[in-house]
Formats: structure tokens, sequence, C-alpha cells
């Protein structure tokens, strides 16, 4: 970003609205808002509560858990689509249906199958998460290149060997790219999941605090998930950007 | 079948001596478009044979038939007098687009042959770094390909090829991703390449020059459906300087008398 020629970073922005925030927070305009301040103390105040530490723990679980699962099952299913016509034509559309679908909606039928608990919140991390894991590895899959998987096999390689050491690899890129994205729908999962069933994580303290109109600790909460979702996206870019430099040769 | 019956019959093309690959009435089709028809071919060993002829002819389908990567609809191969329809290890395919993984290096590339078979990772490192200087590598080995240009990737795939130490090196148009200029050196390279070594070659091309240029044999290949149509032995020196087989008045003669032949399928 330049602003009169000068070149600022981009967190300059950021400071500016944070600014403003506390500049209308002062003002004392709508009580929703409270002054930018107030919520960075809310925040300190906030981790230090044995409330907000098992929340933390439970919630990090269940997203791991869930997105550990859609990891497992996704990538061998994208693997398996984009290998296999039969499986393709079988699972495509169901796939697709669900990748573009509001499943914010599904999620209370998620709680009559497995109860107002964590098993919920792991089951709408991975429903949320899984979908664009599929369709990335697929799509890495599909466009590997013909003369790589012939090379393999011109060399004797093994079923096993043709899927570890070639398939993967050459798909890791978009396989990659499909995980980042599922992150990022992990984390609305877990959280859309908590707000549900409201009696665990972050749910119940986003319930307890908008019920008691702690906005403060409201706001704190949320910058501190943004914060969290946000650290998750770079870890995986930069390694992504790692992968692409071998990637940056593919034939 | 006696000497006698052989003099005085009319006298067929001479068998050759000590065939190492066979190709027996192979066919193949795509959809309805006819790739191969009754091919009957001998590749005899330690020569190197082109496959030659104009885009559609099906030579490439016929490299890879050979190769155990693309099934034909009849006819068979025998390696050694072993019938083959899979790949194995007594045959190397050097790719026309090189076919390297992107993710790992040279000496990792060079070695991937001997990976799939189990060698133990000093003993497979160690061969590999021998015939990467072999193809004139050395120094490169720790690359990653896309930090070469495409005359040293292809040589990357041609070590890959030598390093699993096979009967039989199958090129797929090696040279045709390759500049000018490293095409000249490469192939002055094979053909030191090929004294040394003492493998059977089989290469497929659609360059007239490079094919009598390199070839003991040349198989020329008519186009749809594919068929034999020549066999052509270029008796050239190849002993001395590669340099003067361009200015040989028989590789002259050669490549022309193979244009004459070939003028007709160019539309």
């Amino acid at each position: 970003m330049t602003l009169f020629g000068y070149r600022v970073p981009m967190m300059a922005s950021l400071l500016v609205w944070c600014v403003v925030w506390e500049i209308v927070g002062r003002l004392d305009l709508v009580f929703l808002l409270p002054p930018f301040s107030d919520v960075l103390a809310a925040a300190v105040g906030l981790v230090q509560t044995p409330s907000w530490q098992s929340a933390t723990v439970t919630t990090l679980r269940a997203f791991a858990i869930g997105m550990a699962l859609s990891i497992v099952i996704g990538v061998p299913l994208g693997v398996l689509m984009g290998r296999v016509k039969i499986a393709d034509d079988l699972l495509g559309m169901w796939v697709n249906i669900f990748s573009s679908a509001p499943l914010s909606a599904i999620v209370p039928v998620l709680m009559i199958l497995f109860g107002f608990g964590e098993k919920t919140i792991v089951a709408a991390v991975f429903l949320f998460a899984i979908w664009i894991i599929v369709l990335d590895t697929r799509a890495g899959v599909r466009h590997i290149s013909p003369s790589l998987i012939e090379m393999a096999r011109s060399y004797g390689a093994s079923r096993p060997a043709l899927y570890t050491k070639i398939i993967l690899w050459a798909a890791l890129p978009e396989i990659l790219a499909g995980i980042r994205l599922g992150l990022i729908r992990g984390v609305k999962g877990v959280v859309i999941g908590q707000l549900l069933v409201a009696i665990v994580g972050y749910g119940a303290l986003f319930e307890t605090f908008s019920r008691n109109f702690r906005m403060a600790e409201f706001w704190a909460l949320t910058i501190i998930l943004f914060a969290f979702a946000l650290l998750i996206a770079e870890l995986i870019e930069r390694a992504e950007a790692k992968v692409e430099y071998y990637a940056g040769a593919r034939q | 079948m006696g000497a006698t019956a052989l003099r005085n019959g009319p006298s067929p093309v001479p068998a050759p001596i000590d065939s190492i690959v066979e190709v027996r009435g192979i066919s193949k089709t795509y959809g309805n478009v006819e790739a191969l028809r009754g091919i009957d071919l001998d590749f005899p060993r330690g020569k190197l044979t082109s496959l030659l002829g104009p885009s559609g002819c099906g030579k490439t389908t016929l490299l890879k038939i050979i190769a155990g990567l693309i099934r034909a609809d009849g006819g068979t191969v025998a390696i050694n007098g072993k019938r083959v329809s899979a790949p194995g290890p007594e045959r190397a395919f050097v790719f026309q687009d090189f076919a390297l993984m992107p993710w790992a290096t040279v000496t990792r590339n060079v070695a991937f042959g001997l990976e799939l078979r189990g060698t133990s990772k000093a003993e497979r490192e160690e061969i590999a770094r021998r015939y990467i200087a072999e193809v004139g590598l050395a120094g490169f080995e720790d690359k990653y390909p896309h930090e070469l240009s495409g005359g040293m990737r292809q040589r990357v795939g041609l070590a890959r090829a030598l390093s699993v130490d096979a009967d039989v090196l199958l090129l797929d148009e090696p040279f045709s991703a390759v500049d000018e200029q490293n095409r000249r050196k490469f192939q002055e390279d094979l053909i030191r390449l090929r004294t040394n070594q003492n493998k059977t070659f089989i290469f497929v091309t659609h360059s007239i020059e490079e094919a009598v240029y390199i070839s003991d044999r040349i198989v020329l290949l008519s186009p749809r459906p594919g068929r034999v149509s020549q066999i052509i032995e270029p008796e050239i020196d190849r002993s001395g300087d590669p340099e003067r087989i361009h200015r040989d008045r028989h590789y002259l003669d050669t490549v022309d008398e193979i244009w004459q032949g070939l003028k007709q399928y160019v539309e």
C-alpha cells in the first residue's frame, strides 16, 4: 500500500482501524462497541481465566481431531477419485454438493446424531473441512503428467510405490492448498458447532458474554479466534511456498 | 533348412544373427484409427535401431508397446526370447518430456530405478554418481530439475536409464525438446556412449538427419495404418570425428534417399 508516495506497511491500515474503533468506542454511541483499549484489556484478563483456558483446550482438541480426520479420509478419497473413474462418477456429485451447501443447516442434525458434546463439534469440523480437501486433491492427481506415471511403471514401480513415491508428491501442491482452505473452513465449523451446541468451549463463552452484554470480552474472544485462523492459514501458506518452489518445474 | 536350399532359393532378407528384441504381428487400434498393422521386426543386439516416420505412423506407440507401457491388440514382443507384456528390468525408457521428479535432486532422479528395485541408498547413489559423470553432469548432483536446462534434464533422463543396467534402451524422441546446439552435442555423446556401453538402443525420431547420423539400422514406418515400409542400414564409418559424418558422401545420399521415400506422405 502506498500513501502520498510513501510505502506504508499493511499493518498500518490495521492500526488506523484500531484508532477509529477507539474513537467510536469513546464517543459511547453504541453500547455494543466498547473502546478498543477496553477490548485489549479484556483479552489480557480473559486469557488468564481458567474458563478460557479449558475452553481453548476443548476447542483446539475438537479442531485438531476433526482436521486430522478430514485429512486422513479426504486425501485418499481425493486420490481415489482422481485415479478411478467409477469412484469419481459415484462420489463426484455428492462431494460437489457438500462443498457448496450451507452446512450450518446440518449442524443441528449432527447434534441429534452425536449428542451435545465434543463429538458434534468434531463432526462439524470434519463436515466443513473435508470436501475442499477432496476436491483439491482430486484436481492435483488429475493434473499429474502422464509421462511421470509411465516413468514409474517402466522402472518397475509397484502399485503402493507408485502412490507413495509419485502420485502423492506430484499432487502435493494442490493437496496443501486444499488443506489450507480446509483449515479455514474447519475454524468456521468449530465456531458454528460450538455456538449451536452452546455448552462447550468457545460456544459456551460466547453465549455467556453475549447474554450478559459483556461486550469487551465478547470482542476479545472474537479477535483471538480471528488471529488463530489467520495464523494457521499463514503457516500452511509458508509450507506451500516451499512446495511451489519444487513444483515450479512441473512439465 | 540346408545351406544349399538357401543358396538356390530366392535370396530372402538376411535375418539378423542375434536379435534381442523380436516383434511379431503387432497391431494396435485406437477407437477407429488403426495405429499399427502387422508389425514384424527384429532388433539386433548391440545396435542402434531408429524408428523413423512422419507423425501419425505409430512409432511412439510401437516403442511403448515394446516397453510394455501400452498393450497391443494383437501380436507378441519377445526380449531375449522371452515373451513380455509388461515393463521389465531388461528395458529402460527415456521420455520425450524427460519425466523427472521435480521434487527430487538429480542424484535421486538418476537413482530412482534402483530405488524402486530396493538397492541400498549408499550403493544406488554411488552408481548414480558414476552415470551422472558419464553423461557429463558431474557437479550437478544436488541440483533440482528446474535448475537445469532442457538438454541437461534429458541427460538426467539418460543417466537414469543407464543406471538400471538394462540391455535395451528405449528412447522416445529424446532430443525433440532440446535446443539445436545441445541436440548436436547430445547426438555425438550418444554415438560415443553406444560404443562404450554395448547396449541395444531403440530410438524413435522424426528427423531423417538424426536417424541417419546415429543409427546402424533405420526402420521406416508408413502412416495410417503404421506399417514397416523399408529397412535401411546406412554404412557410415563413425569411428573418427563425429563432425566428419555430416559431410560424408554416404550420409548425404542416405538422407536424400529416405527423403525421397517419405515425401509421398507429406501433405
